[in-house]
């Protein structure tokens, strides 16, 4: 045998055996991350979105059960607490409900007292209670006014909490990097390892740049030819800026440049996909939710919750989207939640007609005016006339003060028909939660009682 | 029978070693005792110099260093003069140009892109001062100035990018930064700014020009060692005089596609397409953001673009009906 012919032998049996080997294994992404793509638009063009099997397996976030619908009758919640602003307009019942699923969205482990004075519900402290205040303004103007982003879906304090207190996709200004007196011009914090920016030395703090107010980051030409009398228009550096922001996009959606634009023209409208849409919209939100919300939430904060800089913690596209096209996969959550879309009607003040749940938007395209109308219109089991008397629940064993008027619950409004061993715990908490508070409340009146004997 | 080519030279001439031949006219004359390396005469020459540096050999590796200088300290500077995270951070580090705002300023604020002038002049000094250098010792060999002229082609699209398109579009914020990633970043920003630089027609003659130079280069270089057995690496006697060598070889070509080139006019093939991928690709740069904007609405003006059939649902800008741009 010639050497040449020991060679070919040789290469035969690695080839052959690499080739059997992946015969072998008919799902190998254990070994790595194998991608799989789908085709989106017209073959050849490249538009395919491309997902790691790692990111597919990777099961959706556990979205929390729907908490049980409560009786929307009865005196307002502004009339029966104290110092009650924006939720002041739901029943006693809603009320309570919807305090005790935030409780379990923002701060399950830190309960109540995360943002209540445990000793005065109604005192305006700590500052994580204006915090939340104004953060349930904002999530009622986002599911109001901004149906051109969150169309039915909606938003809700889990959408970017996760049971946490503080989101985990928050942003702040960055320190400048400390550069020696001379160094060269490097704007925008670039020029700097960052992550941000997908590990290029584009602006290292997109967000910073595009998403505070009003900024544009349109950097190509709309006519083949230089505009005379138009100036150089927008500069390189420009483009820079805005790719970091596309780098940001794409990561905080977990989606390819080809989720919306075809890569042929990535300025051309026509050659887009209406996800393109979609995101426009997004952008303008997330602007109006820094400038009107949360920076000027800064004076609220303690030290601890500021940036570098002493900013106040901010928004940008990952905030809610946590690498998903579509936060939480899509569950529109909020439709359980009607009091965090606008304000609440009390039964006897609402329109005669009952309403009919309005039809399935998928996407996000409907004018933004249409919404307060609609608001109504999505709680059905709001607004149905207490009926049925439920049954007097269980009361805990542990509570000796069971014997309140109001400690019944309308279990049977749960959409589900039948509760969950989950759904049952937040029942319970809820009836804990009213019986504090109105164990509270009496001692209140007592000791005014008291003063006013003194 | 069982011969296969080497990467690897596999005959080492050894010879006394010589300073070569003599020369008329030199300012400064060969410099260093040649010695012999028998791993470099691996894959090249065994023999290591003379040296011929000259005034503008010299007066080229100092203005080389003064560029390579300010473009490492400026680096240095921009992490405040730490050591470690200058070399953590050395792919991301930039010398950039001035910013827009300043146009095309004549000296302008060293950290606003003045030592990027400076760096960027000292630099194309020292290129210019080694192209003057290939020139000079190619003449004084007695040699054609081929290599002088490619090198120029590639001189001149550095020109272009770093000082024309400025010039001529009137801002230094189109040129260049110095660094690793960000002259990366630089490219593909630039080509999303023109609007896909993929449908500029002299952007394509470049890329054709690139992957074409390299065909060419393994065709001929297979060819060549193909036919080593037979003397064929002795081209330059067989361009007048083919021996068997230049005809297997002629004939396998002419077998496999038809036609053949020649000894001699391989060479030529190889070096205008060389030469022709940095002036083709000069002159695209050289019309872009000057007489056309956006080269992929260019190319739906000349029908350069296909026309898919629509698959989504059509959409429109947004701003237009809103009247503002986000």
């Amino acid at each position: 045998m010639t050497f040449a012919m020991k060679m070919a032998v040789a290469f035969c049996v690695l080839v052959g055996g690499l080739l059997l080997f992946t015969l072998n294994l008919p799902q190998p992404d254990h070994i790595w991350p194998l991608a799989q793509g789908t085709q989106l638009g017209y073959r050849g063009t490249g538009m395919q979105q491309v997902k790691s099997v790692e990111d597919l397996r990777k099961a959706a976030d556990q979205i929390p059960d729907p908490f049980p619908a409560v009786s929307a009758e009865g005196p307002r919640a502004s009339e029966v607490y104290e110092n009650v602003h924006v939720l002041g307009d739901l029943s006693e019942e809603q009320f309570l409900r919807v305090m005790t699923v935030i409780t379990e969205w923002v701060s399950p482990e830190q309960g109540c007292a995360y943002c209540h004075d445990e000793n005065d519900l109604a005192a305006e402290r700590p500052y994580t209670k204006i915090v939340s205040r104004r953060m349930l303004e904002m999530t009622r103007h986002i599911n109001s006014d901004w149906t051109n982003h969150v169309a039915q879906t909606g938003v809700t304090c889990y959408t970017c909490h996760r049971g946490n207190p503080v989101p985990t996709e928050i942003w702040f200004k960055d320190e400048a990097p400390t550069k020696a007196v001379y160094a060269g011009y490097s704007p925008n914090g670039q020029n700097h390892a960052n992550e941000v920016a997908g590990l290029t030395s584009m602006a290292a703090n997109p967000s910073d740049v595009f998403l505070t107010g009003p900024s544009n980051p349109r950097i190509v030409p709309t006519t083949a030819l230089p505009a005379k009398g138009s100036g150089l228009g927008a500069s390189i550096k420009d483009a820079e800026d805005t790719y970091a922001l596309m780098i940001h996009l794409s990561d905080a959606l977990g989606v390819n440049c080809t989720y919306c634009h075809d890569s042929r023209s990535f300025m051309s409208w026509n050659e887009s996909s209406p996800p393109r849409l979609t995101a426009f919209h997004g952008l303008d939100l997330v602007r109006d939710l820094n400038a009107n919300y949360l920076v000027p939430l800064q004076p609220e904060y303690p030290a601890m919750r500021l940036g570098p800089t002493g900013d106040a913690p901010k928004a940008n596209c990952a905030t809610c989207h946590q690498g998903e096209p579509k936060p939480l996969g899509g569950a529109p959550m909020v439709q359980d939640y009607p009091e965090l879309i606008s304000a609440q009607v009390a039964p006897d003040q609402a329109p005669a007609e009952q309403p009919q749940a309005p039809a399935e938007q998928p996407e996000a395209q409907q004018p933004q005016a249409q919404q307060p109308a609609q608001a109504p219109a999505q709680q059905p089991q709001a607004q149905q006339p207490k009926a049925q008397q439920p049954a007097q629940p269980k009361a805990p064993a542990q509570q000796p003060q069971a014997q309140q008027p109001k400690a019944q619950q309308p279990a049977q409004q749960a959409p589900s028909g039948e509760m969950t061993p989950q759904q049952q715990l937040m029942q319970q908490q809820m009836q804990l939660m009213q019986q504090q508070m109105e164990q509270m409340q009496q001692m209140r009146q007592q000791m005014e009682q008291m003063q006013q004997n003194q | 029978m069982a011969e296969y080519q080497n990467i690897f030279n596999r005959v080492q001439v050894h010879g006394p070693v010589y300073a070569g031949v003599p020369v008329a006219s030199s300012a400064t004359g060969r410099a260093g005792q040649p010695i012999v390396s028998y791993w470099l005469g691996k894959i090249g020459d065994a023999q290591i110099g003379p040296v011929y540096l000259g005034l503008t050999g010299v007066a080229s590796l100092i203005f080389g260093f003064l560029a390579f200088e300010i473009i490492g300290l400026n680096m240095m500077a921009s992490v405040n003069w730490s050591p470690i995270e200058f070399v953590r951070q050395l792919p991301w580090l930039a010398l950039e140009p001035p910013p827009a705002e300043l146009g095309f300023c004549v000296l302008c604020p060293l950290d606003q892109g003045g030592w990027w002038q400076m760096a960027g002049f000292f630099m194309t000094t020292s290129v210019l001062l080694w192209w003057v250098r290939t020139y000079r010792r190619a003449t004084a060999l007695g040699m054609g100035t081929h290599v002088a002229w490619a090198f120029m082609a590639a001189i001149w699209l550095m020109i272009v990018i770093g000082f024309l398109r400025p010039l001529l579009l009137g801002s230094w914020s189109e040129a260049v930064p110095f660094g690793i990633f960000p002259h990366l970043d630089w490219t593909a920003a630039f080509s999303i700014r023109y609007g896909n630089l993929y449908y500029n027609p002299f952007h394509m003659l470049s890329i054709v020009f690139l992957y074409g130079a390299t065909l060419l280069f393994a065709m001929h270089g297979a060819t060549i060692l193909a036919v080593g057995r037979f003397g064929g690496d002795r081209e330059a006697e067989q361009v007048v005089d083919r021996g068997t060598a230049a005809e297997r070889a002629a004939l396998f070509w002419r077998w496999t596609m038809g036609f053949n080139a020649t000894m001699e006019s391989i060479h030529r093939w190889a070096w205008w397409f060389a030469v022709l991928c940095p002036i083709t690709g000069g002159i695209g740069m050289l019309l872009t953001g000057t007489v056309v904007d956006n080269w992929f609405l260019w190319g739906i003006k000349h029908g350069l673009v296909p026309a898919y059939p629509q698959v989504f649902d059509a959409i429109q800008d947004p701003a237009l009906m809103s009247g503002g741009a986000q």
